[in-house]
């Protein structure tokens, strides 16, 4: 619904918006009443969504200029009331999903998930950061006596990046609270188990909260504590160090001392490759720029798997554009956005796991990285 | 002939748009890509590489409202120092922003003390409906920078505005000094950008001053 500012010129500017008014029965802001509409007087009135694009080619048509007072009636009146949070007690005590949450509050997310669906999740030790924060994952896995393959995703490798954990959490929240009257997830959790990491570079997400909000990297430092941070998604063997890395600490995109030099990158490798042989899919959340990347970035030539790996990404994207009408591109790296090395997608899929995709979130750069807390919802909803 | 979806079409795409918002970008109109939809090249002897770009672009005020245009960028062989040359031809008028920016500059002429802002969006996404008008301003502001320092192997977006002030002036124009941060997505670098900007409600925006701010540690 969009609000318009109207200034009639003259009388038969007044009469016919009298007319518009009582046959659409369009809502008056101001003035109140229609008996009161003037030539040179400001008119507000609010146009239901589905009459908007009549009424301005009418008001086109009849040479009255207007202006678009209020663009989105809705996003205001969201914007100035709380959301309700009862339909999430359930799965995590009052839990707000549409707001980004510090680390501390991700971390009592992750116990109160696993304390309210102890059947379906359990809480894992992954690993210590460079500065001893713990690395947890979380298990949802359907009891069962046959041994199920594992789809991993994990969030948060990138700093700044806040709608990617934002999205692991909207994620567990989902089929958690779905899997019983959903019938596609609980066939899903029948034959897979889902491992979600909510974030990875919990040292970098941490001081982009407290630091700088722009910040990418993690916090190990270098040159005797001169600079700090490595690029922990050009951290992994993956012809590790040979493109779009630069070998300066200082550069945001420094790819470390050496591959897997990270801890945080160590603890994933370690984890993956212990169950790589169970692994069939491994997701990899970022922002921003809608796309569905798969291998490689670092050379052109395309994975062995590439046409079916293209094909169930083109699947996804349509199904991701049905929902709000979001385009995402898809493509390898290389070819979409430019040429980088050791990278955890590449990684994984060189070790021999067929799935590997980089998801690049909401939005194409009019907020980038600082997508406002409003479109969480719609992100997560397309991209579930 | 380039596939729309692939970098080197949407590199260009990012300079068109830059160059677009400064040259008709206003407190009251924020241009945004909606679609590349056709894009092809030519590379020109001793010249450099030409673009040819068809787009479709929508108001950030109204998504309803949208403007197809086609536009050329000549990207100059070998040159670290000189800018992209751009045209850009619009398919139709653009909606008139009279009114919106008639107010806003009298706002900002009445105020007694000069304005001052940072963080625009703030962390949470969040932009104030006062400050609006400010942040489409620095799009106008930082489509002049991108313009001017893209290259083939950068791509630019307007990351947040770190700081503005307004500085008053004896003469007609509004003046609004910025620091913005510019995000270059082949390095992953933040870019913090000082940058003096002059409007008029007739005579339009225009860059009066720029500078990459220096790095500290």
């Amino acid at each position: 619904d969009q609000v318009l500012h109207i200034v009639p010129e003259t009388f038969q500017q007044v009469q016919y918006l009298q007319l518009l008014y009582s046959t659409l029965m369009l809502d008056l802001w101001k003035p109140l009443l229609p008996e009161d509409i003037r030539a040179g007087e400001d008119l507000h009135v609010r146009i239901p969504a589905p009459l908007v694009q009549e009424v301005k080619d009418s008001l086109d048509q009849h040479m009255i200029s207007y202006r678009v007072l209020i663009p989105d009636v809705q996003k205001l009146v969201d914007q100035s009331m709380p959301r309700e949070r009862s339909s999430h007690r359930q799965v995590s005590g009052g839990y707000v999903y549409t707001e980004y949450h510090p680390m501390e509050e991700i971390y009592q997310w992750m116990t109160q998930i696993q304390k309210n669906n102890s059947e379906l999740v359990t809480q894992h030790f992954l690993g210590k950061t460079f500065e001893n924060q713990t690395m947890y994952y979380l298990q949802i896995s359907q009891p069962s006596n046959n041994t199920k393959k594992i789809i991993w995703m994990d969030c948060g490798i990138h700093a700044r990046e806040w709608i990617s954990p934002a999205f692991c959490q909207w994620f567990v929240k989902e089929i958690l609270q779905n899997y019983k009257s959903d019938p596609k997830i609980s066939r899903f959790l029948q034959n897979l188990d889902l491992y979600v990491l909510p974030v990875l570079n919990i040292d970098g997400y941490i001081y982009s909260w407290e630091n700088d909000r722009l910040w990418r990297k993690n916090r190990s430092p270098y040159g005797n504590g001169t600079c700090y941070g490595t690029d922990l998604n050009r951290n992994f063997n993956s012809s590790w160090g040979s493109a779009g890395v630069s070998f300066n600490c200082s550069s945001d995109v420094f790819c470390g001392s050496g591959p897997e030099s990270e801890p945080e990158t160590r603890a994933v490798a370690q984890f993956i490759r212990s169950k790589k042989s169970d692994i069939l899919c491994y997701l990899t959340i970022h922002s921003y720029g809608q796309l569905i990347l798969t291998p490689y970035g670092s050379t052109t030539k395309p994975p062995s798997n590439n046409e079916e790996l293209i094909k169930v990404a083109q699947e996804a994207a349509a199904a991701l554009t049905g929902k709000y009408g979001t385009s995402y591109r898809v493509g390898s790296t290389a070819s979409i956005l430019y040429s980088n090395s050791g990278s955890s997608r590449d990684w994984v899929h060189t070790i021999g796991i067929p799935f590997s995709y980089t998801f690049e979130l909401r939005d194409t750069g009019t907020h980038g990285f600082v997508l406002p807390a409003n479109q969480i919802q719609p992100t997560c909803e397309e991209t579930m | 002939e380039l596939p729309p979806s692939h970098f080197p079409a949407s590199r260009a795409a990012a300079v068109a748009v830059g160059y677009l918002r400064y040259l008709r970008g206003g407190p009251g109109r924020g241009l945004d890509l909606r679609a590349l939809r056709r894009a092809r090249r030519q590379d020109i002897d001793d010249v450099g590489h030409n673009y040819y770009l068809e787009l479709e672009l929508e108001d950030i005020l109204d998504k309803d409202r949208t403007v197809n245009c086609t536009a050329e960028v000549l990207y100059h062989l070998g040159s670290k120092t000189s800018a992209p040359d751009v045209q850009v031809t619009l398919q139709g008028e653009l909606w008139s922003t009279e009114e919106a920016d008639k107010e806003f500059y009298n706002r900002i002429r009445s105020l007694e003390k000069e304005l001052v802002a940072e963080n625009i969006p703030d962390s949470h996404g969040r932009v104030p409906p006062e400050l609006e008008p400010i942040r489409l301003l620095a799009w106008a502001a930082s489509g002049y920078v991108i313009w001017q320092n893209s290259t083939e192997n950068t791509k630019f977006h307007l990351a947040q505005v770190k700081h503005v002030k307004q500085v008053k002036r004896s003469d007609e124009d509004l003046q609004f000094d910025y620091v913005v941060l510019l995000h270059e997505m082949v390095s992953q670098e933040l870019l913090p950008w000082e940058v003096t900007l002059l409007w008029h409600p007739q005579r339009g925006a225009r860059v009066a001053r720029d500078r990459r701010q220096p790095r500290h540690a």
